[in-house]
């Protein structure tokens, strides 16, 4: 691989699935990269003909957006192969219309709130797999003390730096007295209701690995790859 | 029914289909599309035995039906549970006249559910009337998802919905079964989110609301309104194959669905014939939490009983033998969470 390349690469590695909060380049939704002087041509595949057509559009018009950052890219194209609306998402990404521009009267605004609403559950699922894990090592603590537990209560390891960017995206703070088990404004909860909210978050927490399983899955049936697991 | 180690299951498979998708029946490259999606589902999660050839997926027929289902299925009773797909395919996907037929012809085994489309305004309504007296109808089956002309979803609370279910529970088509797609109006939002359930779950007390794959992808959403809403149940449809490819992750969901729910809203159904009931029965009878799980209690016998079918046929006041039936229980004080 070139270094072009491997520049490509990175780029899109910083694109995420929103729903499986993974990067596209890790889930194998990048089928090709094809590097020609200052010319990208990318083509993304996802796990269905049927994935919904707002993430499918979000992904792929990041990663168009990520290559055309790049200093030394001129053309960049990206096509989404294989989709219900490839038609419609590649020629919209084509002439960079936008969302709106896409989608014309299927869209009402923007796509932000939607790409919110999977940041806060992205966060909330960060912040079960630490506190979790946290119970599973200190045998004396309960459910309820995890309404005291801050940041700086947690090991400085892959879990925690991966909750301090789920935060940060959320604009939530790093500061080790921080609390942890925090809604999406960053206001803890109250002792009593510890317990549910942890149950809530595990629940999210399952479900995104859940569906990225069967992504997986899906998507190696459906172009015969070597299952790998996550 | 299924037997097991001295123990008798009553088995009501809660969603299956007859479909048609077969390259004439095709109306475009989306009735293409939307049946290989379905055989990626079909091969990704079954056991190398169970897989079909795609050509057999097509299309299964009345006597493959009876034979997959009643036969070697152990099924007792199943619920037609169709999908119209009109701008999918000419003849729509699941077949109307031949899946009624057949529930005619056999109503100690089958139960014909029918779909509509808010959409489709007065003169869909009109047809509801009538399609309610022409199939004694106690359910429906909605497809949020389904494209018609220039719109490509709707929303349960959208008020043509609100016409349809007002005239539902009128003529008393009591159970809901809903299943969410990719496409809404507008797409700026989640199209699997689910809180347009729990409108209409709070504003039709009298409906039951099955949510098909238990609100996957959105677990979490479902758990959380099925739990405030008593007239809200998950359908199995989808998840309960993960069951061999993942059981841990089945472990999970059916953990997390007993968490949530209560073991009398929780229905088995393969999906027939995206999945075949035997495995999966013979599956879920065998199944237990895994150990490394211990968040969650052991599966007993009796909710496997009542997920099994129990809770279905209750749903659909079908008749279970007296031997199938639990033990009836105590009273019990009434546990507040």
């Amino acid at each position: 691989m070139s270094t072009l390349e491997r520049d490509v690469l990175t780029a899109l590695g910083t694109v995420v699935d929103p729903e499986l909060d993974e990067p596209i380049t890790d889930l194998g939704f990048v089928r090709s990269l094809d590097v020609d002087g200052d010319t990208v041509t990318v083509h993304l595949r996802l796990p269905t003909s049927f994935c919904s057509p707002n993430f499918a559009y979000l992904m792929a018009s990041d990663a168009k957006d990520a290559l055309v950052a790049l200093p030394w890219t001129r053309r960049v194209t990206v096509e989404l192969d294989d989709h219900h609306d490839s038609d419609l998402i590649n020629r919209g990404l084509a002439a960079d219309a936008g969302y709106r521009g896409t989608f014309a009267h299927e869209a009402q605004e923007s796509l932000d709130e939607l790409r919110v609403t999977f940041k806060r559950k992205a966060h909330t699922a960060a912040m079960e797999r630490a506190l979790t894990r946290l119970l599973r090592t200190d045998a004396g603590l309960v459910e309820a003390d995890l309404h005291r537990v801050t940041l700086g209560d947690l090991p400085v390891d892959g879990a925690t730096a991966a909750l301090l960017r789920r935060r940060a995206a959320i604009g939530l703070g790093d500061d080790p007295a921080l609390p942890v088990l925090v809604d999406h404004d960053g206001s803890p909860y109250p002792r009593d209701k510890v317990p549910l909210r942890l149950r809530m978050a595990r629940s999210t927490r399952i479900s995104i690995e859940g569906n990225a399983h069967f992504c997986r899955g899906l998507l190696a049936t459906r172009y015969d790859l070597e299952e790998n697991a996550s | 029914m299924y037997s097991k180690d001295g123990e008798n299951y009553f088995i009501v498979d809660a969603h299956v289909a007859l479909w048609d998708a077969r390259p004439e029946n095709q109306r475009n490259i989306h009735g293409k599309q939307f049946i290989d999606c379905f055989y990626d589902y079909h091969r990704n999660l079954s056991p190398e035995s169970e897989v079909w050839p795609y050509e057999e997926y097509l299309y299964q027929g009345s006597d493959r039906l009876m034979h997959d289902l009643f036969d070697v299925g152990y099924v007792d009773h199943a619920i037609f549970q169709p999908a119209h797909l009109g701008e999918f395919y000419v003849n729509g996907f699941g077949q109307t006249e031949e899946a009624s037929a057949l529930a005619k012809a056999h109503p100690d085994k089958l139960t014909y559910n029918h779909c509509w489309d808010p959409r489709n305004g007065e003169e869909g309504l009109k047809q509801l009337r009538e399609d309610a007296a022409r199939f004694g109808l106690k359910g429906a089956k909605l497809y949020t998802a389904e494209w018609h002309g220039q719109s490509r979803g709707w929303k349960l609370d959208d008020p043509w919905s609100y016409r349809y279910l007002e005239a539902a529970q009128e003529l008393g088509i009591r159970n809901i079964h809903i299943h969410k797609g990719p496409t809404i109006r507008p797409l700026d939002r989640d199209a699997f989110d689910v809180a347009d359930v729990d409108k209409v779950a709070t504003d039709f007390t009298e409906l039951n609301f099955v949510i098909e794959h238990c609100g996957l992808p959105r677990l979490e959403d479902f758990c959380w309104i099925a739990t405030q809403e008593p007239n809200v149940h998950a359908g199995l449809a989808v998840a309960i194959p993960f069951i061999h490819t993942r059981p841990k992750y089945f472990g999970q969901i059916i953990g997390e669905l007993l968490y949530w729910l209560d073991e009398d809203r929780i229905q088995f159904s393969s999906d027939y014939a995206l999945w075949t009931p035997r495995w999966l029965v013979e599956a879920f009878v065998d199944f237990q939490i895994p150990e490394d799980l211990p968040e969650y209690a052991p599966l007993t016998t009796a909710q496997k009983k009542k997920i099994l079918g129990l809770n279905a046929a209750a749903m659909y006041d079908i008749p279970v033998p007296g031997h199938l039936q639990l033990p009836r229980e105590e009273p019990q004080a009434v546990a507040v969470a």
